[in-house]
């Protein structure tokens, strides 16, 4: 059960403890987490579930992937470096402590 | 507007069991009409969901029906294309390739493949971003207002042409930063760009041409204004961005009538489909009454339920398989959004309007993949800030006679709707 914490904008933050194998959209949507809507249902086809990884942690789970993952950010705001779909990070017990930093609003 | 709809009369309409599968051909404009394609799509959905169709007025074509596999095409643009060249995005290949003899070659973005497509969409998606919507919302909002008091309570009127049209127009005269007073050139053109010869709007492919030539001029002068002095407007950006100063005037012409009609009949059909989902649901009504925060729910809702645009085309530019069929390289794929909106497999009690679901979001009106509607942040903003202020004022919004429906299988909406407001 990998602990995630997921900070708002505005510095508000919500540790959740995930299942392994779900995404951290999923798991964001279960607990009612704010500000990660998945509009799409996981299919990186809608980019509103755009997080940005905690510098420490994208060693872990890799930049945006080539494909549909990365066109998609490109439609999103204020997208940097360490922007990802939250749809497309399967969480697993090496993400134990991960930390994502969710935009203003979601495209 | 009256896109794709044909000039033949309409002929009856069968019970969908009454035919054999491969008699089916959900392309025809008169069952949007009568409001009869839900019975054939179920049928499809339930015995042959990705189903092919020999024969057509639009030639020969496949129907993805089910919510997964329009995901599937949707988010697949390496196989399935949006190239104009092709046919482009809707299921008639002429008003896109402007095929017919005295027209013209309107290149747009929905109707290119990445990366092209990514580099123009980018150049006009920051107008709709949330910050920018921010911005715009007390503007729309004392636009509704002045257009709601304008209205008669107690007596019967046209919903569509004193609201619906005229809040669209006024937003889209607000975006482009168009003379405001000579707004209705926008609706006129936006009905023109999809109409074809015999369809009521226009008689010849050459009045098409010379009507969206005033348009092109019009335009082509904002642009050398606003390439002097920029705005916030879409024609600013446009004339400004890297990835769009250089373009075509054809390809300006073709990304402004793109982004004119883009935002005109989809919000103005939703405008009205809200409205006559209330009315046929009364309980509903109650809720939303009892409880107006659910117009945050509602919203997403009524554009699943009008589904204002009910598909979007691809062609195959090589062979897929798809719910056990094959699809060749060349071959017309449709994907019907308002039939993978009522698909039970994706959405509890699809057939009923219900303005509290849990995930009201989830559906397919906006697309999916690069090509997902760019306004959509921008269209739930204006249809929220119309309901608040409905709520504001009226008790109720009788619908008073049967809507007149659009003939037209891509546009899926209303050319009036007879209602009374109780204050």
């Amino acid at each position: 059960m990998p602990l995630i914490k997921y900070i708002e904008a505005n510095g508000t933050e919500y540790a959740v403890e995930a299942e392994s194998g779900i995404s951290a959209m999923e798991a964001a949507v279960k607990n009612n987490v704010p500000g990660i809507d998945g509009d799409c249902g996981g299919a990186a086809a809608c980019a509103t579930c755009h997080v940005y990884v905690d510098p420490d942690w994208i060693g872990k789970t890799g930049p945006a992937a080539e494909g549909l993952e990365k066109s998609m950010l490109e439609f999103a705001e204020d997208v940097h470096e360490n922007s990802r779909l939250a749809c497309q990070i399967t969480l697993n017990d090496a993400l134990n402590g991960l930390v994502l930093k969710l935009p203003e609003k979601q495209h | 507007m009256t896109a794709i709809a044909s000039a033949a009369a309409p002929a009856g309409i069968e019970d969908p069991y009454a035919l054999s599968l491969d008699q089916i051909d959900v392309s025809r404009p008169e069952l949007y009409e009568r409001n009869m394609e839900g019975a054939y799509f179920a049928r499809l959905r339930r015995e042959d969901p990705v189903h092919f169709c020999a024969d057509s007025a639009y030639g020969p074509y496949w129907s993805i029906t089910k919510y997964k596999d329009i995901m599937a095409v949707d988010t697949n643009h390496q196989v399935f294309s949006s190239e104009a060249g092709l046919g482009g995005i809707i299921i008639e290949d002429g008003i896109q390739k402007s095929s017919g003899e005295g027209s013209i070659d309107l290149p747009n973005f929905i109707a290119m493949d990445p990366p092209k497509h990514d580099d123009q969409r980018k150049a006009v998606s920051p107008i709709v971003a949330p910050a920018n919507l921010a911005k715009l919302e007390g503007t729309i909002r004392e636009r509704v207002g002045r257009v709601l008091d304008s209205l008669p309570v107690g007596e019967e009127f046209d919903w569509v042409s004193a609201v619906s049209i005229e809040l669209t127009t006024q937003m889209l005269a607000t975006l482009f930063d168009f003379p405001f007073e000579e707004r209705s050139k926008l609706t006129r053109w936006s009905d023109v760009a999809t109409a074809e010869p015999g369809s009521g709007i226009v008689d010849s492919w050459e009045q098409r041409t010379s009507e969206l030539m005033e348009c092109a001029e019009c335009f082509q002068g904002l642009w050398n204004e606003r390439l002097e002095k920029p705005g916030m407007d879409l024609v600013s950006m446009l004339a400004h961005s890297p990835a769009t100063h250089d373009m075509t005037p054809q390809n300006y012409l073709g990304n402004v009538l793109l982004l004119i009609v883009g935002g005109n009949d989809t919000t103005r059909n939703s405008m009205t489909g809200g409205v006559l989902a209330l009315d046929k649901n009364p309980k509903e009504r109650e809720k939303l009454y009892d409880n107006p925060a659910l117009i945050d729910s509602m919203v997403p809702e009524i554009i699943r339920w009008q589904t204002p645009l009910a598909h979007m085309r691809r062609t195959a530019i090589s062979d897929a398989e798809l719910g056990g069929k094959t699809i060749r390289k060349g071959d017309k794929v449709v994907m019907w959004y308002v039939s993978g909106n009522r698909d039970e497999e994706a959405i509890a009690q699809p057939d009923d309007f219900i303005i509290d679901r849990e995930r009201p979001r989830q559906h397919l009106s906006f697309g999916f993949g690069v090509h997902r509607c760019v306004g959509n942040r921008l269209a739930e903003m204006q249809l929220k800030i119309l309901w608040e202020e409905i709520l504001n004022r009226f008790s109720r919004i009788e619908v008073t006679g049967e809507p007149v429906r659009t003939r037209s299988n891509f546009v899926r909406g209303y050319a009036s709707m007879p209602v009374r407001l109780h204050v």
